[in-house]
């Protein structure tokens, strides 16, 4: 079809369109009414659902929302409460062990503070002066002796009566004394029990009080999570994403390790199962047969934690009778032992089949090989077999982080399903808000198109009348309508 | 029994549902052809050095053999020696140190036959290679590409090599290609023509004995 056949004069271009021009300008005019109707009914047509497909999202964000809020608190809640029974049973513990004994040691400093006052009152106890000895001597001594040989010699008597008796008194009195000090002497142990004994009970009643606030700390946060705040809510939302991350990191190494694991395995696994049958294009059998061994000893891990009650992936397990459930921690422990033995074991066979192979191509390849009986060519031997035995045990633990990853990943994923819905919803409203202002835009554009005609008719009716014109009215339905 | 047999069969199920299970073959065959005619015989020590390198570079599962190219070739005599390799590694190690011996010797006296019989060499490689089942076949020619046969020997009719790879090597210039180099361009293109027709997958031409690894090249 040729480009030109729309003229009507194909030789004059511009008056060929000048009458196409007014002609569409009439027929535009003529279904100006149902054209403006047309495109008011394909904004409301696309806007309308649009706003509704937001309405609806808005409404589904808020119900997983309020599900994720109720998740949260629960798990919260039981995380919390776990903590709080456990610091609860630390502190009974503490009360048990501590305090249990604590009337008798009461007792014990009581009977001692007892025995160290009548010691200490013992030894206030000072031998009074013998004050009428005193008197005595005073009055001997105030005898006047008159130069009589008689008195005297009563005199000297006296004098060494009394000085005898005096060092008698006195020797008395230094005994009583050194028996005081080798009393107050054996006050010493008492004085180091009370103290120790009271040092002793203030370090428990300490711990006693870190603990009690230890526990006040989880009940208050218990309270707020019954409560069910908004700060105890963002609270475990940020610890649930750190709780993620962590996870996902250990996870990672543990991954690392695993790959480790694998390579040590693989290659001696073909002995087993054979080299040459592939289950994809470039997945071996016996590459699978490895990775089975590596996830069969990451759940004979996750079964031993299991049954340690260190994890709470399978509430069976936990459920179980203690009996049944030590069966099952040791029949994990000796599977994952000999699954750790047998990876030492291929790990030797891996070397081996390395080693074969490296003298195959030495041999190929006409080079003759260096001969090494260094002790240190079997450094990497041992340590391929110490690595293929304790792998398995620590891919074990990758039980707990995996746990981890799926209680925090319930909140995680929630957060990111509710941001996903929310952000869906904004854009449907942008969009729907856009479709019809779009369908005003383009009404517009309608009567801008056909602005001579529309000219024409307000004149010729402000000419017959005074009264609103038919578009007047319709440039207010119009504002209406927006 | 029958749900014993079921329950067996589930993971089995599920893993071919999902595409999972590979039934197609990934093992690799080798037929190698060593030309002991006239002059070419002297080449013999480089034959050793691609049979080595093929013995370093194919795995467990995988088939090589080793073949003479004599006055008439199509013939299982010729095969110097062949294997399988085991799917066990230690035992593949075995087996290709008894390839690599049973080479020796058979090199070690290498008496120069009078024709040239390459077209019996490759049927008869074919042959080989088909029975192998192998997911990939390539035919290794080692020789200058000079076919040489008496006149009772047949050999003008169409053969068929069909999803095998040939793969010339080593095919040095003679005289006569020193004089006219067009000669020994022509027969390379007859050789590249007569391959192609009889269905192979793949012709090439390797004369860089550093570039081996190109033999093995799985498509």
């Amino acid at each position: 079809m040729s480009s030109q056949a729309w003229m009507i004069w194909p030789d004059n271009f511009a008056v060929s369109f000048l009458v196409m021009a007014l002609l569409a300008m009439a027929f535009m005019y003529a279904a100006r009414m149902p054209m403006h109707g047309l495109l008011r009914s394909v904004g409301h047509a696309v806007s309308g659902p649009l706003r509704m497909a937001a309405r609806w999202l808005l409404a589904a964000a808020a119900e997983v929302q309020a599900r994720n809020k109720a998740v949260l608190l629960a798990h919260g809640k039981h995380e919390v409460g776990q903590r709080v029974e456990r610091e609860f049973e630390r502190l009974g513990v503490i009360v048990q062990r501590e305090l249990q004994g604590y009337p008798a040691l009461q007792r014990k400093l009581l009977d001692e503070i007892t025995r160290i006052e009548e010691d200490y009152k013992k030894c206030g106890e000072v031998p009074p002066p013998p004050p009428e000895w005193t008197e005595a001597v005073a009055a001997v001594a105030n005898v006047k002796t008159g130069g009589n040989e008689l008195v005297l010699r009563v005199l000297e008597e006296i004098k060494r009566s009394i000085t005898s008796i005096h060092d008698k008194t006195l020797a008395d009195y230094r005994r009583a004394y050194e028996r005081r000090h080798k009393i107050l002497e054996s006050f010493m142990p008492f004085w180091r029990s009370v103290d120790k004994n009271l040092v002793q009970v203030e370090q428990n009643m300490a711990r006693l009080q870190a603990n009690v606030r230890t526990v006040d700390a989880h009940m208050a946060i218990y309270e707020q999570i019954n409560e069910g705040t908004d700060k105890a809510q963002h609270a475990l939302t940020v610890s649930a994403f750190t709780q993620f991350a962590t996870s996902l990191l250990v996870m990672v190494v543990a991954a690392g390790g695993a790959f480790i694991n694998f390579k040590l395995i693989a290659l001696p696994m073909s002995e087993m199962v054979g080299a040459g049958d592939y289950i994809t294009q470039s997945l071996r059998t016996s590459e699978v047969a490895a990775l089975v061994i590596i996830f069969v000893e990451a759940s004979m891990g996750l079964f031993l934690l299991e049954s340690l009650r260190v994890t709470h992936l399978f509430p069976r397990i936990a459920n179980l009778n203690d009996r049944l459930r030590t069966r099952m921690l040791w029949i994990a422990l000796t599977l994952l032992v000999i699954l750790a033995g047998v990876e030492a074991a291929l790990a030797l066979m891996r070397d081996m089949l390395i080693a074969d192979k490296q003298a195959l191509l030495q041999t190929l390849s006409s080079v003759q090989p260096i001969a090494s009986d260094s002790w240190m060519s079997s450094i990497p031997t041992a340590g391929q077999m110490l690595l293929g035995f304790i792998l398995p045990f620590a891919l074990a633990f990758i039980a707990i982080p995996l746990e981890s990853v799926i209680h925090s990943g319930r909140t995680v994923g929630g957060v990111f399903v509710l941001a996903l819905l929310r952000s869906l919803a904004f854009t449907l409203r942008v969009l729907g808000n856009v479709a019809r202002q779009m369908s005003r835009v383009l009404v517009r554009l309608y009567d801008v198109v056909i602005v001579v005609p529309l000219m024409a008719e307000r004149m010729w009716k402000g000419s017959r009348s005074e009264r609103p014109s038919k578009l007047d009215v319709d440039v207010d339905l119009e504002r209406t309508h927006a | 029994m029958k749900r014993r047999q079921f329950l067996a069969a589930l993971p089995a199920a599920a893993l071919a549902a999902a595409g999972c299970v590979d039934s197609r073959s990934h093992t690799h065959s080798v037929y190698m052809l060593v030309d002991t005619s006239g002059t070419y015989a002297q080449e013999a020590g480089k034959a050793q050095v691609i049979i080595n390198y093929l013995l370093g570079s194919l795995q467990a599962g995988d088939s090589l053999a080793v073949a003479r190219v004599q006055s008439r070739s199509f013939s299982e005599k010729d095969i110097v020696a062949k294997a399988t390799f085991d799917s066990r590694p230690s035992q593949e190690n075995a087996q290709k140190r008894a390839f690599r011996e049973r080479i020796e010797n058979s090199f070690r006296a290498v008496s120069g036959s009078r024709y040239t019989d390459i077209t019996g060499g490759l049927i008869q490689g074919a042959e080989f290679l088909n029975e192998t089942g192998a997911g990939s076949k390539t035919i290794i020619v080692f020789s200058d590409m000079q076919e040489e046969l008496d006149k009772v020997t047949q050999r003008d009719f169409p053969i068929s090599l069909k999803g095998i790879r040939v793969i010339a090597v080593n095919v040095v210039k003679l005289k006569t290609d020193n004089v006219d180099p067009r000669k020994y361009m022509g027969r390379l293109e007859a050789w590249q023509k007569r391959v192609e027709t009889a269905g192979a997958r793949e012709w090439r031409v390797i004369n860089n004995l550093d570039r081996l690894d190109a033999i093995l090249a799985r498509g």
